[in-house]
């Protein structure tokens, strides 16, 4: 281990509270009557719903079809029968509903036939292709659809990072993963090395998990270095630990790709290896569940499992508990309602209590002391961003590179004055999205219209010329036959085949609506008759249009 | 296989000049102001200030002959963005003229005679149907002027209120206990 590291600059150290949760093996969770599985868990179009209320379902069957290129697939957790697919509280700092399958389990556990993939030799194409279909994402926080980062796609990469680095505090769900199964990590990185082609692979790990560095250093055949890199926060970031561990900086806006480097979650790496090797799809998570809880420690749970039942595996909330956090305290938000369930995304869940996680202090005026551009780990100046962002001038905000904040709270941690910096950058970013988004569709309305007019242009001009030819012609042909200029041979019929159409909608209207017009109100009357005779206008504008 | 993706490919292509083609040879000689406007105009060619679309009414406004805040669907936020552009005072939107929720049309697929007319108001051509087929609107594309809902004969055009879910959701604007802040 006598690689150089690099140390990025700002970052906090809070307290780890690792220790209350890291003591004790992970532990399985029993077969539970209920699941939610949400078709929204990873970043990108959220899953196609396959199963309708009703159907029956068996331990890994896909219940939710990838649709379009950033997603992929969910699957049932168990087998039972499909009772609802509908809005469903979901893990969101919203606390919004989201579309999700509910299974009702039978309690008989029994799945489809699992098919280990032959890796070596299948086709990497193919091998994503099942991944995507596996429902693999990234198992670190943002979910990012596994397949797609396994993809090189054009560049060439030399370097894969495994990030064991576990920063925030309170969560231990990597370092228990690590410390009892780090066999079938290092097999599930040797897959990610093979599809991407890379030379170099790097584990690294925060110093304060001895024993993870141990396991996965005994595990770890030649060819995989495991690095122990210092602890801190947020040693952990994407960009930090690849900063740490190579010296690549990542550009602003840019990916560790461009330079190179992949990097994956061991989680992640781990439930490849449960996908290559035993051929299951994302069935499942390890979930830290600590805070103000009975037994606090690390759960083996369903995806799908509802955070009530995780709370009460781990001996539920004590007295006095104050809320739960989804993530780590850093990070992580309020959870909104405990129906919510165990998502891919989730690897912890704190309740709080009123002494380790007391209100915010009051926030106080902007002192600019630097502070917070002291402890950036992204070198940005967030008392300048937060100005811009408090006054809405988002374009000022973004021009100190607001896109650049991966929202890791250092800058609020600090700052003297309690100011909730990153809530503002939250703000700001979703402002500036929904803007984009805004113009991007003003845009499209334009060219469509243009196109729009230009189409009837160019109607109105072949029309005006068929007529032209159409004269001359009739000219021709006028010395013998005289024609009835006004008589539209077709009217008649036309007229006739519309009566038909709105008799047939009328009638089809009536049958879904029971009809209610009798006794009625002279007023609604009136509007009746306004209705029909605007009906008729329109009728009479289509058959001059259409003449 | 192959040949369905050429065929697609080309259609596209075919589609892809034509509209470049087009954006050429009907570009009316554009006065950059009034393009800089009709930049910030929302596009939804809804016909609510006055003109037969968005461009007509930068054409106004950059001659003079209309007030900046004749808009509703841009808002408050669109009227402070004209304001910026041109150097004048922001103003509140003109009177009676409220800025709808975003909606989108959406056509009773049970009641539609396939009538076509609501295809020939659209100014986004955001509605897809043919003479006697059952017509849908494609929600990304609606823009929400409701101009198709008066043609339609049958009434079986209504406007949808778009909600708010967990994709379009949006951090609110932080409350906080501010202590007096200068
Ligand atoms: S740490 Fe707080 S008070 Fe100091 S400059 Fe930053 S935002 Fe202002
Ligand atoms: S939240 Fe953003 S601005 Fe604040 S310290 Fe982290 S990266 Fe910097
Ligand atoms: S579908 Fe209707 S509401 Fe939507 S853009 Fe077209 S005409 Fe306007
Ligand atoms: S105007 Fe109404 S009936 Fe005619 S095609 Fe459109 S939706 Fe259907």
């Amino acid at each position: 281990m006598s690689r150089q590291l690099f140390t990025f600059n700002g970052g906090v150290h809070p307290e780890g509270h690792k220790a209350e949760s890291n003591a004790t093996p992970i532990r399985p969770m029993p077969l539970l009557p209920r699941y939610v599985v949400p078709l929204r868990q990873h970043i990108g179009a959220p899953a196609r719903p396959l199963v309708q209320a009703g159907d029956a379902v068996l331990g890994g069957q896909m219940i939710g079809a990838p649709e379009g290129y950033v997603s992929t697939a969910a699957h049932a957790p168990t087998s039972g029968r499909v009772v609802a697919v509908a809005p469903h509280a979901v893990p969101h700092p919203s606390g919004l509903f989201d579309l999700c399958v509910v299974i009702e389990a039978d309690g008989e556990d029994r799945s489809i036939d699992f098919q280990p993939l032959d890796w070596r030799k299948l086709d990497p194409s193919a091998l994503r292709n099942r991944i995507r279909e596996m429902g693999l994402a990234g198992l670190g926080g943002a979910v990012f659809p596994s397949y797609i980062k396994l993809n090189p796609s054009g560049q060439t990469l030399h370097t894969l990072i495994l990030n064991g680095a576990e920063c925030e505090p309170w969560i231990t769900c990597d370092d228990r993963l690590m410390r009892e199964r780090a066999a079938e990590i290092v097999l599930g990185i040797e897959v990610m090395a093979h599809t991407l082609g890379v030379k170099t692979i790097l584990i690294g790990i925060e110093d304060n998990k001895p024993e993870a560095l141990a396991a996965m250093g005994a595990a770890a055949p030649s060819g995989m270095e495991v690095v122990a890199v210092p602890t801190g926060y947020p040693g952990g970031g994407g960009k930090q630990l690849t900063y740490t561990l190579t010296g690549v900086e990542t550009p602003t806006g840019g990916r560790s790709t461009d330079a190179g480097i992949q990097v994956f979650n061991v989680g992640t790496a781990y439930s490849l290896y449960r996908a290559v090797y035993l051929g299951e799809p994302l069935l499942s998570r390890v979930v830290t569940v600590t805070g103000h809880v009975a037994n606090p420690g690390n759960f083996e749970a369903r995806i799908g499992t509802p955070m009530t039942d995780l709370l009460a595996a781990a001996g539920g909330a004590l007295d006095g508990a104050d809320g739960e956090i989804v993530g780590g305290p850093m990070m992580g938000f309020d959870l909104m309602d405990q129906a919510a369930p165990v998502t891919k995304s989730v690897n912890c869940l704190i309740v709080k209590d009123p002494v380790r996680f007391p209100p915010r202090p009051t926030t106080l005026p902007c002192i600019r002391c630097g502070a917070c551009a002291r402890a950036c780990p992204a070198d940005l100046q967030p008392f300048e961003m937060y100005w811009f962002s408090r006054a809405k001038d988002f374009g000022k905000a973004q021009s100190y590179n607001l896109f650049d904040c991966i929202e890791c709270g250092c800058c609020a941690y600090v700052c003297p004055s309690h100011i909730p910096l990153v809530d503002f950058f939250r703000f700001a970013k979703s402002e500036i999205w929904e803007r984009e988004q805004e113009k991007h569709g003003a845009d499209q309305a334009r060219q469509r219209h243009e196109f729009k007019e230009f189409r009837l242009e160019r109607e109105k001009r072949e029309k005006a010329e068929k007529f032209a030819r159409a004269a001359e012609k009739n000219k021709e042909a006028a010395a013998t036959t005289t024609t009835d200029a006004t008589a539209d041979p077709d009217a008649e019929k036309k007229k006739a085949i519309l009566q038909a159409a709105l008799d047939r909608a009328k009638k089809a209207k009536e049958a879904v609506t029971p009809r209610n017009t009798d006794n009625l109100p002279p007023r609604v009357e009136k509007e009746i008759a306004e209705i029909e005779a605007r009906r008729a206008q329109a009728e009479a504008k289509t058959e001059s249009g259409e003449g | 296989m192959i040949s369905a993706i050429l065929v697609m490919a080309g259609i596209g292509l075919a589609l892809g000049a034509i509209l470049g083609w087009a954006s050429v040879r009907y570009r009316v000689e554009d006065d950059p102001l009034v393009e800089k406007i009709d930049a910030i105009l929302p596009q939804t060619q809804c016909g609510q200030c006055g003109f037969p679309g968005c461009k007509p009414y930068a054409e106004a406004i950059a001659k003079g002959e209309a007030d900046i805040n004749k808009c509703p669907p841009g808002g408050a936020d669109g009227v402070k963005r004209l304001a910026e552009l041109l150097g004048v005072e922001a103003k509140p939107l003109g009177e009676g003229l409220e800025p709808k929720p975003k909606a989108i049309a959406v056509i009773d697929e049970n009641t539609c005679i396939g009538c076509t007319l609501c295809v020939q108001a659209c100014p986004v051509d955001a509605i897809i149907g043919a003479a006697k087929q059952m017509h849908t609107i494609i929600a990304d594309q609606c823009t929400g002027c409701e101009l198709c809902l008066p043609p339609c004969p049958v009434d079986c055009i209504s406007m949808e209120v778009v909600k708010e879910d967990v994709a379009n959701w949006k951090w609110r604007y932080p409350v906080h206990m501010m202590k007096r802040e200068a």
